[in-house]
């Protein structure tokens, strides 16, 4: 395919072939498991669900859930860090190197120091709270008045700002005797989703991703540079706060169902980039699409290699890419 | 009674005032350059006649309304402007960069109208670079690039475009190119157009008005030729320079200029 002509056709073309991808690699993260089941079952449990086979219960309580718990993360962190590269224009942005997650992560430690039991929409309200507290701080060092957000000073801020609040997330947690369910957020895993959360996390990160494909045409406006983008007569202030806010909020549901995974916001962005271009138009569906397949996939290898941590697989593959992506120079988008 | 006029305008970058009690008429259906040493306030200005950077003080009235009180995208349908130089987004195509000059007729979440699509396909044609509609604009060479920017403005559809340094870093074929483009546009659709020029030769050949800045003031504004002297040039760029007639346009045209005070700063090189 010629990548140096982009018809209108191309893009659809290679939307369709990452939708294949994320069906296929869905099935097999569903196929793929501890306990051998084949697809017969599968498609039984499925249509013909029978509470007392354990086969059966093993598909619907354990693997469903957790796989669209990993689509959904991988779609929601994705997004997020599309929005956030598109407003810090950086394309070294995402979500937990501009201390999103470790935000969010903060403000979950410090709701489960004072209650153990807390339902997952005030998980979901204090993850947002967290990933904006974090987000805030490190946008407001990291940015100049001279040349806005430069993409270096951006990650130095960010990598501070995530380390002192991890550092306070394991204060809470040693004081607290948190430690277990710690663990479990600093190392970032889908294996304990469960339906209750879906039930709250697909709506709203449904409907989220859906503002972000209607506000995709704004985006790629902002995308021209503030004064190309007032010259047009955008609001660049309401755009880019909104498109911040609506960031965290991904951020803060992703942390709240998996805890914290890195570069998923980073490196899906900038695939769908090198795809099909700047237009948001195309980016942020695409984006979505290739961040499900990502974190399923991830998740699968994970599974495989015996419970590894999701995140350390995505890390395996994010931290080269990063490394890359900063000697190419981390230009701004 | 002209349509864009600024009174008693004062710009700052936070307190960096930069220009101070400035008026400005800007003359209609005419090509205005604007001249001036580098950091005399050029683009300050032309960004605050379309509303880029708020106003400490003044105000600019396009057809005797507030610009910076009015909405955003009822200006925007009225002023286009081309940023001296513009960062292209990497990996937009020539089209999708033109299209987006329709962002200000757009409502809600904007598709392109089919009126829209006809009024980017007229912009691409008028620039000459229909053929590209489809290619990546890294991919072009400078000369390009700048018709592709100015194809988005066209595509705004207004009655006044700015442009800010539209020929800097072109070689001079494609210099000529943009400016007879600019002066076409002029005189076929009588858009109004300032212009930020280096080239004074180029200014002289290419505008109706000109305005000459130096240190955030406008030394004068008038009609071209009777506006240039050689006091003026002397004053605003320090050149000792000749006013000759260009054989070609008719026009006057500076030569035979070197620094004014050449003779005391001659500075020995061992
Ligand atoms: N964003 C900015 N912040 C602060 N000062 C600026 C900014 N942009 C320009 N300036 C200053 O304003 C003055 C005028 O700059 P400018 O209008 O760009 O000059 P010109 O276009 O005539 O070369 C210069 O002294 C420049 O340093
Ligand atoms: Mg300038």
């Amino acid at each position: 395919m010629n990548l140096k002509n982009k018809n209108p056709i191309h893009f659809t073309i290679i939307f369709i072939i990452a939708c294949i991808m994320l069906i296929v690699t869905f099935w097999i993260s569903i196929v793929c498991g501890s306990a051998d089941i084949d697809t017969s079952t599968i498609l039984n449990a499925i249509f013909n669900y029978d509470p007392k086979d354990m086969n059966h219960n093993i598909i619907i309580d354990v693997r469903i859930p957790r796989d669209i718990g990993a689509l959904l993360v991988g779609v929601a962190l994705a997004v997020s860090g599309a929005g956030i590269q598109s407003v810090t224009r950086n394309s070294l942005a995402d979500p937990s190197l501009i201390g999103l997650n470790s935000g969010a992560a903060l403000m979950l430690a410090l709701t489960y120091a004072v209650s153990p039991v807390i339902s997952f929409p005030i998980l979901i309200l204090t993850g947002f709270i967290g990933a904006m507290a974090g987000g805030t701080m490190v946008l407001m060092i990291g940015r100049s008045r001279k040349d806005g957000f430069n993409p270096v000073r951006l990650i130095l801020a960010g990598a501070a700002v995530s380390a002192l609040l991890s550092a306070a997330s394991q204060a809470i947690a040693l004081y607290f005797r948190l430690n277990q369910s710690l663990i479990f957020w600093s190392s970032g895993g889908v294996s304990g989703t469960t339906w209750q959360q879906l039930y709250i996390g697909i709506p709203v990160v449904a409907i989220v991703v859906i503002i972000f494909i209607l506000l995709s045409g704004q985006l790629s406006i902002l995308n021209l540079g503030e004064s190309v983008a007032k010259g047009l007569g955008q609001n660049v202030k309401i755009i880019r706060a909104g498109t911040m806010l609506l960031s965290m909020l991904l951020a803060g549901i992703s942390v709240a169902i998996v805890g914290q995974i890195a570069f998923v916001g980073l490196m899906v962005p900038h695939i769908s980039r090198f795809l099909v271009g700047t237009d948001y138009k195309k980016v942020i569906p695409l984006t979505a699409v290739l961040g499900g397949c990502l974190v399923v996939g991830a998740d699968t290898v994970a599974r495989m290699m015996g419970e590894a941590p999701v995140s350390a697989i995505i890390s395996f593959i994010g931290v080269p890419y990063f490394l890359y992506l900063i000697k190419k120079g981390g230009r701004t988008i | 009674m002209n349509r864009l006029t600024g009174r008693n305008l004062t710009i700052a970058y936070g307190n960096k005032v930069i220009i101070e009690n400035l008026d400005i008429e800007i003359p209609d259906k005419k090509i205005t350059s604007i001249i001036g040493p580098n950091g005399c306030g050029k683009s300050t200005l032309l960004k605050a006649l379309c509303r880029l950077l708020p106003l400490k003080k003044g105000k600019i009235a396009l057809d005797g309304t507030d610009i910076n009180k009015s909405a955003s995208k009822e200006i925007a349908k009225k002023i286009a402007i081309l940023p001296q130089s513009p960062d292209v987004a990497d990996g937009l195509t020539v089209g999708e960069l033109v299209s987006y000059g329709r962002y200000p007729y757009q409502k809600g979440f904007g598709r392109l109208a089919p009126e829209d699509i006809e009024v980017v396909d007229w912009a691409l044609q008028v620039t000459g670079i229909t053929a590209f509609k489809h290619r990546v604009i890294n991919d072009l060479s400078g000369g390009q690039k700048q018709r592709v920017w100015i194809a988005m403005a066209l595509a705004q559809k207004t009655d006044i475009i700015f442009l800010d340094e539209p020929t800097t870093f072109l070689d001079i074929a494609h210099q000529l190119e943009i400016l007879e483009l600019v002066k076409e546009l002029n005189q076929k659709q009588h858009t109004t157009i300032v212009m930020v020029l280096h080239d004074i030769n180029q200014a002289i050949r290419f505008s109706d008005y000109m305005i000459t800045m130096k240190g955030g003031e406008v030394i004068t504004q008038g009609n071209l030729p009777e506006v240039l002297s050689s006091q003026l040039l002397a004053e605003v760029f320090h050149i000792d320079a000749e006013l000759m007639k260009d054989k070609l346009t008719g026009k006057p045209m500076i030569a035979n200029y070197q620094l004014v005070n050449r003779k005391y700063s001659k500075v020995e090189i061992k």
